[in-house]
């Protein structure tokens, strides 16, 4: 999308819009950016100078991605920028798209990062047991933790309890 | 109070840092929604119109449990499931509208109401194609266990295949529903173990559920036309094709659950139909006439 013969001031354009764009949050999760969440795929002008966003769901229902949507366009149209944000469906988004920085961010907030993402190429496996994941206090740094209820406060997210400092912390799940 | 008193005048004077999410906006918006060569459009909408319906109904059902659940957990895990499910419905029922405009309700001009909501709520039950299993009522807990236990064992393996569709949009909504049902199939399997070998109550219940739902089971792996055009074509899953793979996840939750598959014949449709025809149970016209009143009553709204 992006012609190698850019000149000065678009390239101008590209950069300003990629750094407006990697300030904006997710709504959800305000200590993480869209870019931390990883979430935002794309930053690019089209032919005619409008900035496009790649945008991708993490969940098929999520809410969020309105308001997303909305945030990204108010900052590109606070510095002067025209844009429009497209839906991203494929590759999906996995919770392995979480940055280094955006897991930092997580405990620093009390809320346990993802491990890694399960990959099925065919059949799924079925799961009676208990869910087991190696979970850390975000707070404590305890290992000895408990799953309280697997669905949380929004869909990323599971419930979970520290055994050692008794506080209840947010695990963002695996998917 | 008068109205220059209110106390929301303030709220929307510097209205730039709001962000007004929910407005209307295509969900396929940059998704290349082109129909792959050799594909008839209209089996392409029609294939995405019933597994989009499947879900809707299906989510419906579930979230007619928010505020009602037996514990806090589990009405935050029913209403999650039904939200992952409303976002597969929407994205399906998108792609119908896009693969062909024909199948999509007729609105006033000035209706800003988009095509996939036109298709959920402006729709009457004759033109709905889900399995009649999703739009029975809900029951009780046990009995919504079961069916989501059913219906996402099948969905998984249905969607697990649809990864490979021809279809790209079809693809991808296929890829990320597989990690969602995956986790729904988990829910409903240990809640159905907990139930079977739980209280004697519980597990009459849960026994009592999934008779009352395995008369209509087998209309899952039936094939209509349809499904057969879009399989052939690649784009789409033969549901006979999942019998197999469905039997054996099935059997070995009720073999945890020390239960047998229940020996119950299928329910026959109505004139030669079933859900795939749009021939439904009185409950779809009931549920419908809940879900869609409010859109039906302002067909020009905006929410």
């Amino acid at each position: 999308m992006v012609s190698p013969s850019l000149g000065q001031v678009e390239l101008g354009r590209l950069e300003l819009a990629r750094e407006v764009t990697a300030t904006v949050t997710d709504p959800e999760l305000p200590m993480l950016t869209l870019v931390d969440l990883g979430v935002l795929r794309e930053v690019a002008l089209d032919e005619t100078g409008t900035v496009v966003v790649d945008l991708a769901p993490t969940y098929s229902g999520c809410p969020a991605m309105a308001t997303m949507r909305d945030d990204l366009l108010r900052v590109l149209g606070e510095v002067g920028l025209e844009g429009r944000v497209r839906v991203v469906l494929d590759p999906p988004w996995t919770s392995d798209d979480i940055t280094p920085a955006g897991r930092a961010a997580l405990v620093a907030a009390g809320i346990s990062p993802p491990g890694p993402a399960p990959r099925h190429d065919g059949p799924v496996p079925l799961s009676l047991g208990p869910v087991r994941r190696r979970v850390t206090c975000p707070r404590c740094g305890s290992a000895d933790t408990a799953l309280t209820s697997e669905f949380g406060s929004t869909a990323c997210k599971a419930l979970y309890r520290c055994r050692a400092c008794l506080e209840p912390f947010d695990h963002v799940k695996e998917i | 109070m008068s109205t220059e008193d209110s106390v929301y005048d303030g709220l929307l004077v510097d209205d730039a840092h709001w962000a007004f999410g929910g407005s209307f906006e295509d969900p396929l918006s940059g998704v290349d929604a082109t129909v792959p060569d050799g594909v008839d459009p209209s089996v392409l909408g029609t294939y995405a119109l019933m597994l989009g319906d499947d879900a809707l109904v299906m989510s419906q059902r579930l979230a007619e449990w928010c505020s009602r659940a037996p514990d806090l957990e589990e009405d935050i895990a029913l209403a999650n499931v039904a939200l992952d499910l409303l976002g597969q419905a929407r994205l399906m029922l998108a792609r119908a509208a896009a693969a062909d405009p024909g199948l999509v309700p007729t609105l006033p001009e000035a209706s800003p109401v988009p095509p996939e909501d036109r298709l959920a709520f402006f729709r009457d039950d004759l033109a709905f194609r889900n399995v009649r299993m999703v739009e029975l009522p809900r029951g009780d807990f046990a009995e919504t266990m079961a069916r989501l236990l059913l219906f996402s064992t099948w969905r998984l393996a249905l969607l697990g295949r649809l990864r490979g569709s021809r279809d790209a949009v079809l693809a991808a909504v296929a890829a990320k529903g597989v990690k969602e049902v995956t986790y729904h199939r988990d829910l409903a399997a240990r809640w159905c173990v907990t139930l079977a070998g739980g209280t004697e109550e519980s597990r009459r219940r849960l026994v009592a559920g999934l008779e009352a739902l395995w008369p209509w089971w087998g209309e899952l792996l039936e094939s209509h036309p349809v499904e057969v055009a879009a399989a052939a074509a690649g784009v789409g899953v033969d549901p006979s094709t999942l019998r197999e793979e469905c039997e054996d996840v099935l059997d070995r939750v009720l073999a945890a659950c020390d239960l047998a598959r229940p020996d119950i014949p299928s329910r026959e449709g109505v004139c030669g139909g079933k859900g795939r025809h749009g021939r439904h149970t009185e409950a779809l016209s009931r549920m419908l006439a809940e879900m869609q009143v409010v859109a039906r009553a302002h067909p020009e709204g905006t929410w």
